[in-house]
């Protein structure tokens, strides 16, 4: 299996770049089909730019190869973010993105099966860690060299589904399934602190045998790190929990829920844009 | 059924290493063979049913067959979006089990009455919906489910439940079995039904009426030909259900009916009312609360047909059988 080597410091200014390219295709992807959820995508770009830029042993001349890693966005609505990756890593054609959630796309609004790249269909939170818990079955059972990664956000694991696996991943120590955590602290109608703390988090899954680190989930180098080391321990599941800023990149968009729903408007997306690229 | 199943799980098992089992928490007395022969391949997922489908989706997405069993409604009911999302629309090789059809658990009372899974089941895309009369078709089926690829839900009662066929059946997914001969009424049953349609069959010709009886073992794909072909060769029809009457086997037989006939048939579903059942008592009790017995089975069928030869051109007909 290909494992990541050490990055250059070039190759982390690539994550970045990568990263940031994803956000500029969302930007653009969310005005043109005046979608939502570009917040939820602009906290996980640097997670998507580490996963499909470095870590992940995807190949998309062979999508449905045996031993690929497999990675499941249980944050359906964030896929503007994943299809950005995947075409930019050759799933399917970039111009796809341009028809994003419009009539008679090829790319709907939460992540589904039948785009190349997309091993599952999310969009009802609290589904993927458990679906990543039967693919990481298959994969010790058979001792199949793939891994499992599957990436929530924090508001999803309201769901009493997310604890039902993430006992049983524990309690079968499936040291080769990862759940990265989105924890932008933000959820859809108010912060987490707010409508339903689950703090302390990162105590909650160490108490289900999972071994658990903390990391910045803007800072790819720390992410890579992570993510290069798994399983964090022998015989356990991994959990990253990244502490991330929703919306993050856009100065008007940054650590507030409206953007969770809001479509920018064309001076908005203007402004968003240069300040994106500026950032580059 | 529940006997018929497990044994022939463990018979496939042998043959076909793709085949898992994976159980909410329950099976005592049942499960133990698959899990002694196999212990690698049953899982006991807890008592968590949306993980138990999740993890079933997620393996069979990695080309294993995996079967799910609790008991009523809770591998139906309690995770019916991991069943819709994770199986259904990705149509995984998962096949559900739920023993206890209809009021199985009787006395346990309406919390674990499995009455609109029918309805509810077959209303999912990709599912195949299947429900057996007795332990020879709950055999068939388990083959059947297995075979298929795609996503399944059988339907199994848990009370020992009578043979209705007395030798080897042919058994096809979506083709019902007449077991009675009969040209004057059809009656369509589902499910242990069957036995009891068989037998009121009996009595009707007692009668001189002569029941068609259809064992329709699968909700879906159903078998619009052989619902049709009775409307057609015989002058009423009746479904029998131990479900509610709304959106199971009565309701499907009348989708047909409606949409296909060229002249209305006289038409009645027996079935449950929508309501729960505020009687205690044990499975048989409770079908004899709700006419859901042989009794039940020939005096619906003996009314249905006297208003046959009241308002329908097929009047002359009974008469005539009735002067026999």
């Amino acid at each position: 299996m290909t494992r990541p080597e050490e990055l250059s410091v070039d190759a982390t200014q690539d994550l970045a770049v990568f990263a940031q390219s994803i956000r500029i295709d969302v930007l653009r992807m969310v005005h043109r089909a005046k979608s939502s959820h570009i917040g939820s995508c602009f906290s996980i770009a640097e997670i998507l730019a580490v996963l499909y830029g470095r870590v992940l042993n995807v190949d998309p001349v062979r999508p449905y190869k045996c031993d690929r890693d497999r990675f499941i966005l249980s944050k359906g609505h964030a896929c503007a973010a994943l299809y950005s990756a995947l075409a930019t890593r050759g799933f399917f054609p970039r111009d796809w993105l341009d028809e994003f959630y419009r009539d008679g796309s090829k790319l709907p609004g939460h992540a589904t099966h039948t785009v190349p790249g997309v091993e599952v269909s999310t969009g009802s939170l609290g589904h993927g860690l458990s679906i990543a818990c039967g693919m990481a079955l298959v994969g010790k059972q058979e001792t199949k060299s793939f891994r499992v990664f599957t990436l929530l956000s924090d508001g999803e694991c309201d769901e009493g589904s997310v604890w039902e696996a993430v006992l049983f991943a524990g309690h079968h120590r499936l040291d080769n399934l990862v759940a990265i955590v989105d924890a932008n602290k933000i959820q859809s109608l108010g912060r987490m602190s707010e409508v339903l703390n689950l703090e302390p988090l990162c105590d909650k899954w160490r108490a289900s045998r999972w071994s658990v680190r903390e990391v910045d989930g803007h800072n790819v180098l720390a992410i890579k790190d992570a993510l290069a080391n798994v399983p964090f321990e022998a015989h356990s599941p991994s959990c990253l929990i990244t502490n991330t800023t929703k919306g993050r990149g856009v100065s008007f968009m940054q650590d507030d829920l409206l953007w969770h729903y809001r479509s920018p408007n064309d001076q908005e997306f203007a402004d968003a844009l240069s300040e994106l690229k500026a950032a580059v | 059924m529940r006997l018929a199943f497990i044994k022939t799980l463990v018979n496939l098992a042998e043959r076909d290493p793709r085949i898992v089992l994976i159980v909410g928490d329950l099976g005592f007395g049942l499960v133990e063979p698959f899990a002694a022969r196999f212990p690698d391949r049953f899982i006991n997922a807890g008592v968590a049913e949306q993980n138990m489908t999740g993890i079933a989706a997620g393996m069979a997405l990695s080309a294993a067959v995996v079967f799910t069993y609790s008991i009523g409604n809770f591998p139906t009911f309690r995770c019916l979006e991991q069943i819709r999302n994770d199986v259904c629309y990705h149509n995984a090789n998962v096949k559900i089990v739920s023993v206890g059809a209809g009021l199985g658990y009787g006395a346990l009372g309406a919390s674990h009455h499995s009455t609109e899974d029918i309805a509810i089941m077959r209303a999912l895309p990709n599912m195949t919906v299947v429900s057996p009369a007795d332990p020879v078709e709950a055999q068939m089926a388990t083959q059947a489910v297995a075979a298929l690829s795609g996503p399944g839900y059988l339907r199994l009662g848990r009370s020992g439940e009578p043979l209705v066929h007395e030798g080897p059946i042919t058994f096809q997914l979506g083709k019902s079995i007449q077991v009675a001969n009969g040209d004057d009424v059809t009656l369509i049953a589902t499910g242990a039904m069957v036995h009891l349609a068989v037998q009121a069959s009996r009595d009707l010709l007692r009668s001189g009426i002569g029941a068609r009886v259809l064992s329709m073992h699968t909700l879906k794909p159903l078998d619009e030909s052989a619902i049709v072909s009775a409307a057609y060769e015989t002058a009423a029809m009746v479904t029998i259900e131990e479900h509610s009457i709304i959106g199971g086997l009565g309701s499907a037989v009348a989708e047909v009916l409606a949409e296909c006939l060229m002249r209305p048939i006289p038409f009645k579903r027996l079935g449950l009312p929508s309501e729960f059942v505020s009687t205690v008592g044990s499975q048989r009790y409770l079908k004899e609360v709700y006419s859901l017995s042989v009794r039940g089975i020939v005096d619906a069928t003996l009314e249905l047909l006297e208003r046959t030869t009241l308002d329908h051109p097929t009047k002359e007909r009974f008469a005539l059988r009735g002067s026999r």
